[in-house]
């Protein structure tokens, strides 16, 4: 089992009078950045950044960050900045970017250079993932929707050709032309980085990702469509020819553990509130129609079981809750409690859904510091290594244990010399081709 | 698709190796009507008015109706080459042609490239031109719904726009609205709607009459960039119409026509 730790590090401004249930309603592209203070900015850049570290040191496998753009939900629109920080300032964990926007930026040879980099300086410790990214994205850096799908793969095959193949090359295709391919950076993870796919409602992604072999992250979806969505890799690689597992799924949900049953509900409430992702299941804030339908950003009607529930989330009069906090704790897309209470929930989940990688999403909305290191600190003495025992006992292999691609159990590779300046060592395993 | 009660019939015909949806209707000497950024909307008032005089030309562009568009065509030129080639193979010659917003801007590409294509050319609320001041109006930041209301100065007040824009589109509405909004996404995402290299070469049209008709309230084109065309199109003709938005040819139908058939004949 993989375990990682991600929040999506609102811009949380109590004085704005916006976000959500606790202000005014926002909606995608309809508030001004006029507002942004930068006092504000750099305080929360460090403080995420802190609990990143803190949640290293209390035992999580794997440090997610995600990127939007334009938005105050997700801080993170230079995601491979944060990524580069923590390649120097963290020892063990696993940096998992879920993901670049691959499709927005015209030249993918600054990404082949920036994230062979981030594979040095952390010694080999990233997982390089991919997204569409949503109509928001392709707003932002006015990249053309249409052809998302079709950069999407154009640019992943180019940055998997520059990491592996000797330059100088030429790229001639359809959207991306270069005549001297020579980056002067590879990177540390032989033959390169692992890449894993998020996802939220396209059928293509989820396909393209079995089809590679690749890990699919789901996101903050519901139980039963998550489960569909996954029997369709399993059967996709089944019919592809190899044997899919729990190492080649991984879900991601809203969990936060607290002292006090009492607190763990004050907080858990602060999910739905803030400025927090209108796209996924749940969150406060409306989201964009237009952006929803962006020309040819995703198929009409090439969408997965989960995109029903996606859908349900976004749209509705602004301020209006796509489900209450209650109905998420009832669905187990929230749990928020003690560890005594919260384990049986993530138990079932576990059991329902058999991901090999899982990612706690906590922090969040309007949850402050205190909240999020309460939880940090729980989760190591006492969550993630009773679920390290469940994992053991219900089989959940993940992708460092159990190769993806090939079904082969993976070997611990032998400690390796991290970070100069921690002269610590670790026993992080290695991919192997 | 022919049917016997509509003034008009539609065929699928094939032409410059692709088959094209073509509606036709009217009598006369034939009249191409090249559509806007949403698609043909259906046979209107300023359609049967010209059919009077006119067998009317309308070709669904490539993307835009119920058949794939072409996947080499990726901008406005390639569009336009692609339409001079369709229209050799319809026997379309030198042909009276109006072209309406986007539609405009295609048919001001074709001309650049071979003036001689048409007869005359009518440019209604035309893309292609970065409005020295103002600027186009972003559709694909909005439904399609918000974005068909924008183009009227007083859409409550327009008989037609509920036929163009009903309440409750239906299915088969909204469907053909997001294949238009693609196709449409493809051929103007950027440089959003327009081509800088336009203005200039435009000088080709001097010998082809063309009038420029634009509503005075144009909130998706605005009219500084008629005004454009009609400086850089030497002899063109400018009309603007009063209380009237991006859409003269439904919002102002009888005017429009009255303009259109006095500058044909």
């Amino acid at each position: 089992m993989f375990i990682g730790y991600f929040t999506e590090r609102p811009y949380q401004d109590p004085k704005s009078g916006y976000f959500g249930a606790t202000g005014k309603p926002i909606m995608d592209l309809a508030v001004s950045n006029d507002m942004y203070d930068p006092e504000l900015g750099a305080e929360l850049y460090n403080r995420y950044l802190d609990e990143k570290i803190y949640a290293e040191e209390m035992g999580f496998d794997g440090l997610m960050l995600n990127e939007h753009h334009g938005t105050p939900f997700c801080m993170g629109g230079a995601m491979n900045v944060e990524a580069s920080i923590l390649a120097r300032i963290t020892h063990r964990a696993k940096i998992v970017l879920l993901g670049n926007i691959i499709p927005i930026w015209d030249d993918p040879l600054w990404l082949v250079e920036q994230l062979a980099m981030i594979d040095l300086i952390s010694r080999g410790r990233l997982v390089s993932g991919w997204v569409r990214g949503t109509g928001r994205e392709s707003v932002a850096h006015n990249a053309p929707p249409h052809y998302n799908w079709e950069r999407f793969q154009e640019a992943h095959e180019f940055i998997v050709k520059a990491w592996t193949t000797s330059g100088p090359f030429r790229w001639e295709g359809k959207h991306y032309h270069f005549r001297h391919v020579n980056p002067w950076v590879k990177p540390y993870q032989k033959p390169h980085p692992p890449i894993w796919l998020p996802g939220v409602v396209s059928r293509d992604s989820l396909l393209w990702a079995a089809k590679e072999r690749i890990p699919y992250i789901m996101l903050a979806t519901e139980m039963e469509p998550t489960k569909q969505a996954f029997q369709l890799y399993h059967d996709t690689a089944k019919e592809l020819g190899y044997e899919s597992g729990p190492q080649n799924i991984g879900y991601l949900w809203k969990v936060h553990v607290d002292e006090t049953e009492e607190l763990a509900e004050q907080a858990g409430r602060k999910y739905v509130q803030g400025p927090s992702n209108p796209f996924l299941a749940g969150n406060e804030g409306t989201f964009n129609p237009a952006l929803a339908t962006l020309p040819g950003l995703t198929s009409r009607t090439r969408v997965l079981p989960t995109q029903v529930v996606a859908t349900r989330a976004r749209g509705g009069a602004a301020g209006v809750l796509g489900r209450p906090y209650e109905q998420q704790i009832a669905d187990y897309t929230i749990i928020s409690g003690t560890p005594k209470t919260v384990l049986p929930k993530i138990r079932h989940v576990l059991e329902y859904i058999r991901p090999g990688s899982i990612f706690f999403w906590d922090g969040d909305g309007a949850m402050t510091h205190d909240d999020a290191m309460r939880s940090l600190r729980l989760m190591g003495e006492e969550v993630i290594p009773a679920i390290r025992d469940m994992a053991q006992e219900l089989e959940l292999p993940g992708p460092f244990e159990v190769d993806p691609a090939t079904g082969t159990r993976l070997e611990a590779a032998p400690v390796t010399a991290q970070n100069a300046d921690s002269g610590s060592g670790n026993g992080a395993p290695e991919i192997k081709a | 698709m022919t049917t016997s009660t509509e003034p008009w019939t539609e065929e699928i015909v094939e032409v410059a190796g692709t088959r094209l949806q073509l509606v036709k209707g009217g009598s006369g000497a034939p009249l191409l009507i090249l559509h806007d950024e949403l698609g043909h909307p259906g046979w209107l008032h300023f359609h049967e008015a010209l059919a009077q005089q006119h067998t009317l030309y309308i070709p669904f562009h490539p993307g835009f109706g119920r058949l794939e568009g072409l996947d080499w065509i990726t901008n406005m030129r390639d569009m336009a080459g692609w339409y001079l080639d369709a229209l050799d193979d319809l026997g379309l010659g030198p042909v009276p042609a109006i072209g309406l917003s986007l539609g405009g801007w295609l048919a001001a590409e074709m001309a650049t490239m071979c003036p001689g294509q048409f007869k005359q050319l009518v440019l209604v609320g035309a893309m292609g031109i970065r409005p020295p001041s103002g600027q186009i109006y972003d559709m694909f930041l909005e439904v399609a719904k918000q974005y068909l209301t924008v183009g009227y100065f007083n859409s409550a007040n327009t008989p037609e726009f509920q036929k163009i824009c009903p309440d409750t589109p239906t299915p088969e509405q909204a469907e053909a609205w997001e294949m238009a909004r693609e196709e449409a996404c493809r051929l103007g995402w950027r440089p959003y709607m327009h081509y800088p290299s336009l203005p200039p070469l435009l000088r080709r049209l001097r010998k082809l009459p063309t009038l420029i008709v634009w509503g005075r309230q144009d909130a998706i084109v605005p009219l500084s960039a008629a005004e454009v065309y009609h400086t850089s199109i030497p002899g063109s003709q400018l009309v603007v119409l009063d209380n009237c938005g991006h859409h003269p040819e439904i919002e102002q139908a009888d005017e429009f026509v009255r303009h259109v058939q006095a500058f044909l004949s």
